[in-house]
């Protein structure tokens, strides 16, 4: 594999090449006082010299002091909102005759171009795939959208204090697929150091006429992710850990964290894997047309496990532990991966700051023996 | 690949009262060519405007021309279903699900266990045995029903009493004055049918309480919990594991069931709110 | 019947099955056949209970009178069946009513002439008394399933 040299300068190029060749950059933005991703122009819409810093609970973009483009970890919004969308509508219903005509909701052709993905970002895409576009279950909509998709990761050297990637082995540096990884390395002259991972990824290297970079470039970009994961310091101990889990499922520990629970479903909403959905019926006025549409649902709500009779889970002890087992246990069963990615997302975005590797880690440690009588 | 959340509108031929909240209906599967499914696998049945719902197909396998329901009117999607008529049409997707373990219990003697509207999804396994009688050792059929006046396809029921080849008793949990049959739940049936409990295979399907304690009972008598299936009743919305609503612990009950050996659920039916 | 058949039939019921031939035996010296036609009353509520039944063939309906409403069922009972599980306990009287609904044939298992052989014989007493809390509990776990009523609908 071949590595070059992207000069600061010239990255504004690398986004204008891409729009050239009709694909909208998604990347991330300020906004709102948070670094989301979302369409790009140019590369002054990036986070030029933004950081942030989070905790479980807080969120806030701040000042980096010099003038870093990826300086920052991840924030509120995951890829999956381009690919899943957050609502859209799935089909309009009409009568016509005696029968009802169900018309699908084309999906735009629309060629995406992820631009700073991350290691946690790529693994939840990976994640997400597999549950959307899987062997057993294939979302057309969400593979029409997810065919021509061009990735630029980011070997992340700025985790924030929610990030445990290290523990899910998904960072902080990307393991691919990408199409291009970049490392940026603001010290002497601001440049990304650029590896090709795919055809479309050199075909875009030599579009641009990268110069290849030079041997200790190469090793300042090499530490940038191990320098990263040395300041890592939050832990999930995997291994076992769905099998311990799932033995614990009456673990007082989930009570103790319904306490301050809030069902409130932001962990679902930032959760770069998180794919449930309902769908809500709507119908004109005139009752001579109605529309469905899909949105994405929360575990965490109560409606969402309703049967004739009421909610299978109608406490929060229940729906708390719905999300922890499902992402940490059950995914193992059904998708063959951990549903983590360890971004940390639902640990800086909970108002109470619930840390789901502590609640793991409880639940999944052995309890005290029991008093027998 | 088709889009496995998109409908098709199929026309009610029939509609039948079952009980005060109970209604079949069957619709039109020529226009399609037919509807294929196996016992035990249900639809998605939708409403206009107002949504869908997960109902079992309850007619005959062997008639795909109709696709037949039972439905009960518990909420608002099935009181509009309940609302239509013959003619009119409804949105149908479907089958999905795992079946009744029809072609395992060749050679062996089977015990259904029904209780109130669980019966419905039994009545396609019923009808492919009784198709094919000879195949099968003896076939005993306990349904439980809340009231006299809450048994589904009552003339039915009697002409399956009637026949030599199967056993089958009905009880109520609340006689009535006129109530000639048993009293009592349907799980204090199952004793006193004269099975080869080693070669046997029970098929269940009712409230899930009702379940546990009707398959309890029959381990009790012999019945080897891997012979023992259930059919669980999750919140199904998508009907492909893609929406997340019908998990149960690791599997999606849309998907991976909703008909599961006793040996894979009965872990799970013990966990409270799960 | 003689004693030796009639042990040999009353060791064919499911409540002698964990019984040893010897009890079996023991106990035969306390039964009888009987027999009632349909509509027949077996034992009356508020009378003494001085039976235990084990049912043979036929039906059984036990049965409370409440005003206003006759005869309410609570359970039917079936070949296999025992009826006066409670036929250690004092004030030795019955309960409920039971009730024929078809021909029914039962061993009657004088109740005195019980107690008297599970005073005398604790062995014996403990083998058919743990037959009748087996029973009772069966009795009282469909009882408890009939009580939650499963299949009542929850409108919403």
């Amino acid at each position: 594999m071949d590595i070059w040299l992207l000069p600061r300068a010239r990255l504004g190029e690398l986004i204008a090449t891409l729009r050239a060749r009709g694909y909208d950059v998604v990347a991330p933005t300020p906004r709102d006082g948070a670094i989301v991703y979302d369409t790009i122009e140019s590369d002054a819409d990036l986070p030029i010299g933004l950081g942030d810093e989070q905790s479980p609970g807080r969120y806030r973009m701040v000042a980096r002091g010099d003038d870093a483009v990826f300086g920052y970890a991840v924030g509120p919004t995951s890829f999956k909102r381009n690919f899943h969308l957050p609502a859209e509508r799935l089909y309009r219903v009409e009568r016509e005759g005696g029968a009802l005509r169900f018309v699908p909701e084309p999906v735009a052709a629309r060629k995406v171009a992820l631009l700073g993905a991350r290691g946690c970002d790529l693994s939840a895409l990976r994640s997400l795939d597999r549950v959307l576009q899987g062997d057993r279950y294939r979302d057309e909509r969400y593979a029409a959208r997810r065919s021509d998709v061009v990735l630029i990761a980011v070997h992340c050297g700025t985790p924030s204090a929610s990030c445990f990637c290290t523990s899910m082995g998904t960072g902080p540096r990307a393991s691919g697929p990408w199409d291009l990884a970049l490392t940026e390395l603001t010290t002497g002259q601001h440049r990304f150091i650029v590896e090709t991972g795919s055809a479309m990824g050199l075909t875009l290297v030599r579009e641009l006429g990268l110069q290849a970079a030079g041997t200790l470039d190469k090793i300042h970009a090499a530490k940038v992710p191990i320098a990263a994961a040395e300041r890592i310091t939050r832990r999930l101990e995997t291994d076992a850990l769905g099998a311990r889990l799932a033995q614990n499922l009456d673990h007082p520990r989930f009570a103790k964290v319904a306490e301050r629970c809030l069902a409130c479903t932001n962990c679902t909403q930032v959760c770069p894997t998180c794919f449930c959905t309902t769908v809500e019926d709507h119908t004109e006025l005139d009752g001579s047309a109605a529309e469905r549409h899909r949105r994405w649902d929360s575990c965490f709500d109560l409606e969402f496990s309703y049967i004739h009779g009421g909610p299978v889970r109608p406490s929060v002890r229940a729906r708390y532990r719905q999300w922890l087992t499902h992402k940490l246990s059950s995914w193992h069963e059904q998708f063959g991966s951990s549903g983590c990615v360890g971004c940390g997302r639902c640990i800086t975005w909970c108002p109470v700051g619930i840390d789901i590797t502590e609640e793991a880690r409880e639940v999944g440690s052995p309890r005290k023996a029991e008093k027998t009588t | 690949m088709t889009d496995a959340l998109l409908l098709e509108s199929m026309t009610i031929v029939r509609v039948r009262r079952e009980t005060s909240d109970t209604f079949t209906f069957d619709l039109d599967a020529r226009p399609r060519g037919g509807f294929r499914f196996a016992p035990g696998q249900f639809n998605m049945l939708y409403a206009f405007g107002l949504g869908e719902v997960p109902i079992s197909i309850s007619g005959d396998p062997l008639k795909p021309a109709v696709l037949t329901h039972t439905i009960r009117a518990v909420g608002p999607t099935t009181r509009a279903l309940e609302a239509l008529k013959k003619g009119d049409p409804v949105g149908v997707r479907g089958p999905f699900g795992t079946p009744w373990p029809v072609d395992q219990a060749l050679g062996k003697d089977v015990i259904v266990v029904a209780g109130g509207i669980g019966l419905a999804p039994l009545r396609p396994a019923i009808y492919s045995m009784l198709s094919r009688r000879q195949v099968f050792g003896k076939l005993c059929i306990a349904y439980g029903a809340r009231t006299p006046a809450d048994i589904l396809y009552d003339k039915e029921i009697e002409k399956w009493r009637g026949r030599i080849d199967v056993d089958l008793e009905v009880t109520v949990d609340r006689g009535d004055p006129d109530w000639r049959g048993h009293t009592g739940v349907v799980t204090g049936l199952l004793r006193r049918f004269e099975l080869d409990a080693e070669r046997t295979v029970a098929m269940l399907c009712g409230p899930e309480v009702m379940m546990r304690f009707a398959a309890r009972e029959l381990e009790s008598l012999g019945v080897p919990a891997a012979c023992i299936y259930l059919s669980m009743e999750r919140n199904m919305k998508c009907g492909v594991g893609s929406c997340g609503h019908c998990q149960l612990g690791p599997s999606f009950v849309c998907k991976d069931g909703p008909v599961y050996p006793l040996t894979k659920v009965e872990p799970l039916m013990s966990v409270r709110e799960l | 019947m003689n004693p030796e058949s009639l042990a040999r039939s009353l060791a064919q019921h499911p409540f002698c099955k964990d019984l040893t031939q010897a009890q079996v035996e023991f106990l035969a010296g306390c039964a009888k056949n009987a027999r009632y036609d349909a509509g027949e009353y077996l034992v009356r509520e508020g009378s003494l209970a001085d039976a235990l039944f084990l049912v043979r063939s036929g039906s059984v309906a036990i049965e409370s009178h409440i005003p206003g409403r006759g005869s309410v069922k609570v359970d039917t009972l079936g070949p296999g069946d025992i009826i006066g599980w409670s036929v250690l306990l004092p004030p030795f009287r019955w309960h409920l009513d039971a009730r024929a609904l078809a021909a029914t044939v039962v061993f009657c298992l004088d109740a005195n002439c019980l107690r008297g052989k599970v005073q005398a014989d604790h062995s014996f007493g403990y083998a058919f008394t743990l037959q009748l809390l087996a029973a009772a509990s069966q009795r009282l776990t469909h009882a408890r399933l009939q009580q939650l009523d499963v299949y009542k609908a929850e409108l919403r």
